[in-house]
Formats: structure tokens, C-alpha cells, sequence
């Protein structure tokens, strides 16, 4: 049960979007450009692993799922495997690049200020460019905020992972501006 | 020194907004959305309130001081409530539904699920409605995102009050999505 009444069943941040339209028009406008718009050197995949793995240190179910489901399509590994790279990225068949992006994600995620010089020294020793290093903090910062609206209002998700995977195709093929639970 | 180089010389998010201008259109959107737009009950004056406070706990200077600055030209220049309600928000000269909904911004920032149905609750007792709770959640969860924005990046954060007013009276008159005030005059960057 929301915090609210949003008098719609949609799950998680749909469910508040729909009840606060105003405020669903930049914050789907803000994750179509970071993690869809095709005019970044950051593939779609890539983006989306970010946006998962922030969510999953978050501990947001709805998140978690819906962004790992959807870097699952992008990168064409099923959903244990993003499991895994969650769990531990260091271990993982991923670039250096996004092991160095990762690592700053997951000192965003703690505070801002806990990103430090080596860390940037490292990302950019393995190939990542200002503007992705750049990309990459926002993503992660975007996604202290869309964890805390899903579970700061108390938003109902499914629990059968299997709902998100099925889903994905269909929002990355739409975008995040359509609203494809209506 | 920022992580990047930005190649300008606005500080904290207004360099990173000049840097990456694709980012900032859905960024200024939802700031002037949140804080500047009209809202059914709540005063630009306490949501920029809950800016400055969220920011405060996040350590962020820059978005403390600029939203500090906001805050007090839309309260009509009163200084001394934003510097009491970052001093001990329980004090200050604000509504009790305001010091309700701040609890549960404070919660927020330490993480979504700290929220309680209890915090709720409290809130609806002193009068918050539906509305302002979930944007009182947004706004602070927005300013989780900001602060992490402007400190991840290692921005540049002049301890200069006078630039901080002149860009808080600016935002407060005008809102989030006009061109910034140029401050090299009062706060030169040293970066430069």
C-alpha cells in the first residue's frame, strides 16, 4: 500500500507518475536522455547496467528489476547473469571501462563527495571520455532520487522477477516517454 | 578543480548545466516544476525550505547557499528563518505541518524505506495533504540527486555570499529555465 492514495494500481514509479503528471514529464524526459537517447558512446546496455546497479545498492526492488531487465535485453544476458554483475562487477565479463564507471557509480550512490581523483584517474586510463564519466555520475545520482520516490511514497512492485523481463522489450522499444501500462 | 573540464566558468550546477546542455533541459524542467511552478497549497517559499534543507544534510555548499539565497527572497527577504531551520528546523518560525513534512524529507534522505506510515501519518495530523507529502518526498529526493550531481563532479563552490544572493534573487524573480546571471565580476574563478 502507497504512503498516499494515488487512486491507480499501476506499480512503482507508474503509479506516481500517473497520479502527478506534472512532475512525470521532466522525470521521464531526464531518463530517455540519459539511459535511451542514441547520441551518447555509452550503449543503451551500458546506461541501463548503471541505472540497475545503483538501484540494486539502493535496495530498490521495482528499480532494480525494471533497469536490470532492460540492460539484460540491451546486452543479451538473462537475468541471473545481471544478478551476478550486481552482486560483484569486478568478477564480471564487462569492460575495464565499465568497471572504473561502476566504481564511481557506487561512490555516487554513498555521496557525492566520495568520488575521488584516483577513481577518475582510472576511468579515464581505461578509455572513458569526460562526458561519460560526466553521464555516468548523473545516472547514478538520477537514480538516488527515483529509489527514494519509489520507496520514499511506499510503491507496491511485482515480485515475480519474470513480470520485469517480460516487460523490457516493449519499454525499450517505446521509451520512457509513452505509458505503456495504460 | 572539477573531475572534467567544463570549459566555463559557472559554478557548482550551473557549469556542469552549461557543459551538457541535453541534461540540463529535463534537469531545469523538473526543478522549475518542483520548487518555482504554482502549487495547490504549498509557497515556493517552503518547498525552496526543503531544498536548502536536504541539501544541508547532504553537505552540499553550493546547493545549501544557492537555495539558501531562493528561500529567503521568496520568503520576502527574511534571512533568519532559513538560518533557523538549518540550525534546528524543530525552533524555527515555520508551520508545524512544515517542521511534519521536513521529518519526513530528513527520512528520504537516508533512504526511501526509512520513510514511515507513522512519519505519514504525523503529517496528516498537522495538516499536510496527499500532494504535499509526495512532493515533499520528490523534492527531496530530487535534491539527493542534485547534491550527489554537484559534489560527484567536484564543482566549484565559491564561499562568497554576495554572488550566492545575487543568483538567489535572479531565481526566485525569474525561476530555473532562464540563461544564468553572469558573477565573474563579484566571484572570479580561480579555475580559469
Amino acid at each position: 500500500m502507497a504512503h498516499i492514495k494515488l487512486d491507480n494500481d499501476l506499480p512503482g514509479i507508474r503509479g506516481l507518475m500517473a497520479y502527478r503528471p506534472e512532475m512525470a514529464e521532466p522525470l521521464n524526459a531526464l531518463a530517455e536522455v540519459l539511459l535511451r537517447d542514441d547520441n551518447n558512446t555509452l550503449t543503451r546496455g551500458e546506461r541501463e547496467l548503471i541505472g540497475a546497479y545503483v538501484s540494486y545498492l539502493n535496495d530498490c526492488f521495482f528499480c532494480q528489476n525494471v533497469h536490470g531487465a532492460l540492460a539484460g535485453h540491451y546486452l543479451k544476458c538473462d537475468i541471473d547473469e545481471i544478478e551476478q554483475i550486481k552482486q560483484d562487477f569486478q568478477s564480471a565479463e564487462i569492460s575495464p571501462k565499465m568497471k572504473a564507471l561502476l566504481t564511481i557509480a557506487g561512490s555516487v550512490q554513498k555521496g557525492g563527495k566520495l568520488v575521488t581523483a584516483d577513481q577518475i584517474e582510472t576511468a579515464k586510463g581505461a578509455g572513458a571520455t569526460d562526458i561519460e564519466i560526466h553521464d555516468t555520475v548523473l545516472i547514478a545520482a538520477s537514480f538516488c532520487m527515483f529509489n527514494r520516490y519509489v520507496d520514499g511514497l511506499g510503491t507496491w512492485a511485482p515480485q515475480d522477477k519474470q513480470f520485469y523481463v517480460e516487460r523490457a522489450p516493449r519499454r525499450a522499444e517505446e521509451g520512457y516517454q509513452s505509458s505503456v501500462y495504460h | 578543480m572539477p573531475h572534467i573540464d567544463i570549459t566555463n566558468d559557472f559554478p557548482g550546477i550551473r557549469g556542469l548545466f552549461t557543459y551538457r546542455p541535453v541534461t540540463a533541459a529535463p534537469l531545469n524542467a523538473l526543478v522549475q516544476a518542483l520548487l518555482h511552478n504554482p502549487h495547490p497549497s504549498l509557497t515556493a517559499g517552503e518547498r525552496e525550505l526543503t531544498a536548502t534543507y536536504v541539501s544541508n544534510l547532504n553537505t552540499c555548499f553550493y546547493c545549501t547557499n544557492i537555495h539558501g539565497a531562493i528561500a529567503k527572497h521568496q520568503l520576502g527577504n527574511d534571512a533568519e528563518t532559513v538560518k533557523q531551520v538549518l540550525a534546528n528546523a524543530d525552533t524555527a518560525p515555520i508551520s508545524d505541518k512544515m517542521k511534519a513534512l521536513l521529518k519526513i524529507a530528513a527520512k528520504v534522505q537516508t533512504g526511501g524505506k526509512n520513510v514511515t506510515e507513522a512519519d505519514v501519518e504525523f503529517a496528516r495530523g498537522e495538516g499536510a495533504t496527499d500532494i504535499e507529502i509526495h512532493d515533499t518526498v520528490l523534492i527531496a529526493a530530487a535534491f539527493c540527486m542534485y547534491n550527489r550531481y554537484v559534489d560527484g563532479l567536484a564543482t566549484w563552490q565559491p564561499d562568497n555570499d554576495e554572488m550566492y544572493d545575487r543568483m538567489g534573487e535572479h531565481r526566485a524573480r525569474t525561476g530555473y529555465l532562464t540563461p544564468p546571471v553572469i558573477v565573474s565580476d563579484i566571484a572570479p574563478n580561480p579555475n580559469k
